[in-house]
Parts: structure tokens; sequence; C-alpha cells
């Protein structure tokens, strides 16, 4: 895709995350729209995973550790063609397989997450499979940056670089925004780079919501070889939306009818400037 | 009244679970050890070293332990998480729950130096809670094997099934629990001992061994005992139960865990739903600061005995006799 197209894909993604939130009157508003771009650039540029090969040992996988933003991995699926888009307008209803975060029962979903933390360590299971059977596959994981604190995190951060394993890239959407105050209030995780390197991860930081930069980064995995990589994306809680941007209450917020329809505008009039 | 066991003549559950495995990763390579620091206390530096290609270490990180394992199993690997059984089960509780259990990744959770088997190390070191902890999570064996023939059979089946399961024992010389072994094994079923009908005694891990010390002595006193090995604490083989409740006069369950939430409570709860009523006694590790002591005298400081078991079938069944007495004068009058 050009990068004007993903422009507008992400742009699409936003306002149909909106919709299907809207739907649920459920949904983690804020961080589905600050990890829209990058779940953008990984499946329809990174990502070697389809709905035809979705069973091949040889697929990439995507494990989103954030599992609450699930809203944003559904829509970009549903685009992909792993399942009806229609099927989103069950999204958290009774005995819909398509719950607040992310089920196998879902196809094209790789892991059952939503407890933080959970992401890298399976990961790290799943990138280590690869170096045994040497099957070429990378692995990337999707982290909040407010879920970092778990200990988890740096259990798996410490063995990924024990193997050495440069086919596993993790993201962290660092949009410095989580439930109760902005991350570095709560409990201050910076400086993330230095955190990372210390571990024995390669480290690249980007603009998180610019599809150009997260593609660069993509195409030059793996930072270096022998080492995990860590892309830090700076994002925007709320991206794409100006009375949602940096705002901690649309953390998992549901728009009102009013300002659900001032949303789309501002997304359409977007459209049209890309 | 039974000799008690030269324990030198026998192995450890722990040495045989080591041994199984060995063969089983000789002939499948996607059989993967991964262990958390435990490589030791599970016996596995020789797997280490014949097979350093399927062993995983992480340190001692339980929670890493048990994730790295379900993103191992997700990929097809045959993996067996080895860890104390203490930390594995508490330590990676959530993730045991969410990404082996909820996520159906096939990860074998292998519990060594369970239940009370660091004795004086302290409560820290113990595992009395696993059992109610894994029971009330969907998706997930939990077995107890008594002794070696029992905890070969585990490791190989649990190897062979796709599915996720804890098995867990303890590192003490396991004595046989019949000379001649024609048992199939199979996860679900009891393993019925020795058959009687005046009590039956339920027990599981290595607690069996002194219930059948304490049937062989009751049966000098003339009180017949059914011991069963119920080796599979999850799912409970429901209809043995039911038959020995109907069969027996009293029955006592026996286990090395807690007594919330383990063994006894899961047949309890059964036999009571089923309108299934009989004089019933749970023996387990009471609901107090443990003891302190090595595992033997924490055993027998709670009744966990030979002798402790056998007096409290007795006292059992002569409440029995009394009330039939009474009954029977009651009657007369």
């Amino acid at each position: 895709m050009t990068t004007k197209e993903l422009q507008i894909k992400s742009i699409q993604y936003r306002k149909n995350i909106l919709k299907y939130i809207m739907g649920a009157k459920a949904g983690h508003t804020g961080g589905s729209l600050s990890c829209t771009d990058i779940l953008n650039v990984l499946y329809n540029e990174v990502l070697n995973v389809s709905p035809s090969n979705i069973h091949s040992p040889d697929r990439d996988r995507y494990i989103q550790s954030k599992g609450h933003c699930v809203e944003a991995l559904y829509v970009v699926l549903a685009d992909k063609g792993f399942f009806p888009e229609k099927d989103l307008e069950t999204l958290c209803r009774y005995q819909s397989h398509y719950i607040g975060h992310p089920t196998k029962k879902v196809n094209g979903v790789e892991q059952n997450t939503g407890a933080l933390g959970h992401g890298l360590p399976i990961s790290v299971g799943v990138a280590l499979a690869a170096k045994m059977d040497q099957r070429s596959y990378r692995t990337y994981t999707l982290m909040g940056d407010g879920e970092l604190p778990e200990g988890s995190n740096w259990e798996a951060a410490l063995s990924a670089a024990q193997y050495q394993l440069d086919n596993l890239c993790a993201i962290i959407d660092k949009n410095g925004l989580q439930i109760t105050a902005a991350t570095k209030d709560v409990c201050n995780t910076d400086p993330l780079d230095k955190k990372w390197e210390s571990f024995g991860w390669s480290v690249r930081e980007v603009d998180g919501n610019n599809v150009e930069e997260l593609k660069a980064a993509f195409d030059s995995l793996p930072f270096e070889k022998g080492k995990p990589s860590v892309i830090i994306a700076r994002t925007v809680k709320g991206k794409g939306v100006s009375f949602m941007e940096n705002q901690l209450k649309w953390h998992h917020g549901v728009p009102d009818k009013e300002q659900y329809e001032t949303a789309q505008q501002e997304l359409d009039l977007a459209l049209t400037n890309v | 009244m039974a000799d008690q066991p030269n324990t030198n003549n026998y192995q450890a559950n722990l040495d045989i679970f080591s041994a199984t495995l060995q063969e089983l990763a000789a002939a499948d390579k996607n059989i993967i050890a991964i262990t958390s620091d435990s490589r030791g206390s599970g016996k596995l530096v020789p797997f280490g070293k014949k097979f350093p290609e399927q062993m995983v270490e992480v340190g001692i990180a339980e929670q890493n332990l048990v994730g790295v394992a379900a993103g191992l199993a997700s990929c097809g690997k045959k993996v067996f998480a080895v860890s104390p059984a203490c930390f594995l089960t508490a330590r990676a509780l959530e993730q045991i729950k969410n990404d082996v259990a909820y996520s159906d990744n096939p990860v074998k959770l292998i519990g060594i130096s369970a239940g009370l088997s660091y004795g004086a190390l302290g409560s820290t070191h113990h595992s009395l809670h696993d059992f109610a902890a894994l029971r009330a999570i969907h998706n997930i064996k939990v077995i107890a094997p008594a002794d070696n023939f029992e905890t070969a059979a585990a490791i190989r089946l649990a190897a062979s099934l796709p599915e996720p399961i804890y098995i867990r024992f303890g590192k003490k010389p396991m004595p046989p629990l019949k000379q001649e072994n024609m048992d199939q094994f199979e996860f679900g079923k009891g393993r019925v001992i020795t058959e009687g009908n005046d009590l039956a005694i339920i027990a599981c891990g290595e607690t069996v061994y002194p219930a059948l010390q304490a049937a062989i002595r009751l049966k000098e006193e003339g009180i017949d005992c059914t011991v069963v090995s119920m080796h599979t604490i999850k799912p409970l083989d429901t209809a043995l139960l039911e038959k020995l409740a109907t069969k027996c006069k009293a029955m006592i369950t026996v286990e090395e865990h807690h007594v919330n939430g383990g063994l006894g409570e899961a047949c309890a709860a059964y036999l009571f739903q089923q309108q299934v009523s009989l004089p019933f006694r749970i023996m387990a590790i009471p609901d107090e600061y443990t003891v302190t002591g090595s595992q033997l005298e924490i055993f027998e400081h709670y009744g966990i005995s030979e002798k402790g078991i056998a007096s409290t079938g007795r006292g059992l069944l002569e409440k029995i006799n009394i009330k039939a007495d009474q009954l029977d004068s009651a009657a007369k009058n």
C-alpha cells in the first residue's frame, strides 16, 4: 500500500472502532485509537498472515498483550477477511465470541489475552519454538506502556535476550496514559529505551501514529542480529478525534450520540484531507 | 501390623518422572522440559545433558515459565513445565488460568516436591492449596500419583494427550502399592488397591501408602477396608465413589493438602448432592498455621499415618456400632 492508502485505512479503521464501541456501549476507546496505525501497518504491510494461511506453522504471529484494545484488533481482522464485519454487531453481547478481550474463538486471534503482562512471555515461547524448528516466521506482540510495571514482562524480556530471539519484536504503544492518570505519575517506567537496552534488547523509537515511520522500523527488523527488537511507539491516546486526544476519561469512555456524530464528522473530514 | 518399609529399596516418584521423561524425549524431539532454576530439584540434570535442544531454562521466574511454556505448546511442543508445586501453582496461578487452561494450550505442569515434601523449610515451600486452586479452574486435569507405577503411567499418558494437565508428586522413595500390578492407568478412574466392605479409604499421592498400612492393621482387627488411590482429583471418579459409598459403612478421605477445597471436599460435595449419606471424615491439613517439622512429623501430627488413619476408621465404625446397639436396645424396650 502507498502511504496515502495506509493513512486512509487508519481513518476508516478508527471510524469502525467508534462504530462498534458505540454499538456495544462498551470498549477501550482511547487505547484502540492510539494503536490503530500500528495494527494497520502490521496487518497490511508486515505480517505474513491471512485467512488462507492462519493454520500454517510458518505464518507470522501477532499476539496482543494489551488485550483490552480488542476493538482495534477486531476491526482490522474483519477488514482482512478473517470474519464478516457484520459479526462485530454482536460485540460484548450475550453468547457472542466477540468479547471485550481477544479469544481464539475469533478467527485470526492467536492467543487469549486480557490480563496484562501475559503477551510477552507467550511470545517468547512462540519465538523460541520457531528457533527450535528452524522456521522463519516472526513473532510480534503489542504492549501498552501502562502494563509495563507487570513483573512478568521483565522476566520475559530477560529470557528473550538469553535465547537471542531476534525473530521477536515487541511494540510498546506509548500513549502515556492509563486508567488512573498519566503513566509517569502512576508508576514511571521511563527511560524506556535505556531499560530495554539494559535488558539486552535492540531499541528503536518512532512516532507510532506515523505509518511511514512504523513501516520503516518493521522493514529493518531485526534491528540487531542475535537480539530481540522493541519498537517504542510514541502515540496519542484517542488519536484522530480532537476531544478524545490525550483525555484520560476516554480510556474506556463511550461517546453519546452527539459526540459520536462529531467524531465521525472529524474523521470524514480527515479522509478528505489525506 | 504392617512393617515399616525399608525405603532405601524404593525410588521416589520424582526419579521415575525424570527417567520417564527422558525415555519420551529420546523418542520425540517435540518433548520439551522447561525449568525455573529447578533442573536439579526436578532431577533433570541428565535430561539437560542428553537433550540440550529440548531443555529450556528461564531462571527463577515462574510466571514466565508458564507463559513461555504456553507459547511453546501453542506451536506443537509437548511441554513439561517443571517447578516446585508451591511456586508453580501460586506465583504462576494467573498464567495457569489464562495462558494454559483458558487458552487451551496443552502444557503439562509438573509440581515437584509437592504438598509437605519440603517439610521443615516451612509454609512458603508447602503446596497445600494447589488442588483447591486448580479445581476451580476449567480445563485442567489435577493428578497426584501415589507410587512409581502411577507416576510413570501419568507422565506417559500426559505426553500423549493434547490438553492441560497438572501432575504433582513428592521426592520421598515410595513403595509399590501392589507387588504384582496388573492395573491399567487412566485419568479420572480411581485405582482400587484393596477391597473390603466395612470402610472405604479414598486417598491420593503419598498418603495412599499409609492408608494401605492402616487397612492392613484394621484387617487384623476384623475390619475390612477398600483403599483407593484417587490419583485424579479432577475429574473425580464419581462412579467409583458412589459405588463405595453404597457398599461400605463409612468413608475416610486422606490427602496431603489443606482441608479446604481438596479431594475430601470434592468427594463430600458429590456424595451429598447424590443424597448418599454415610459417616464421613476428611483427613487433611487443618486450617491453621501448619505445625513445623519434617514431612513425616507433620503427617503424624495431623494423624495422616497408619496409626492415625486406622484410629479414625475404627472410631467412625464404633460410632455406627454404638448407634446400632442403642437402636437395638430401644427396639427391645
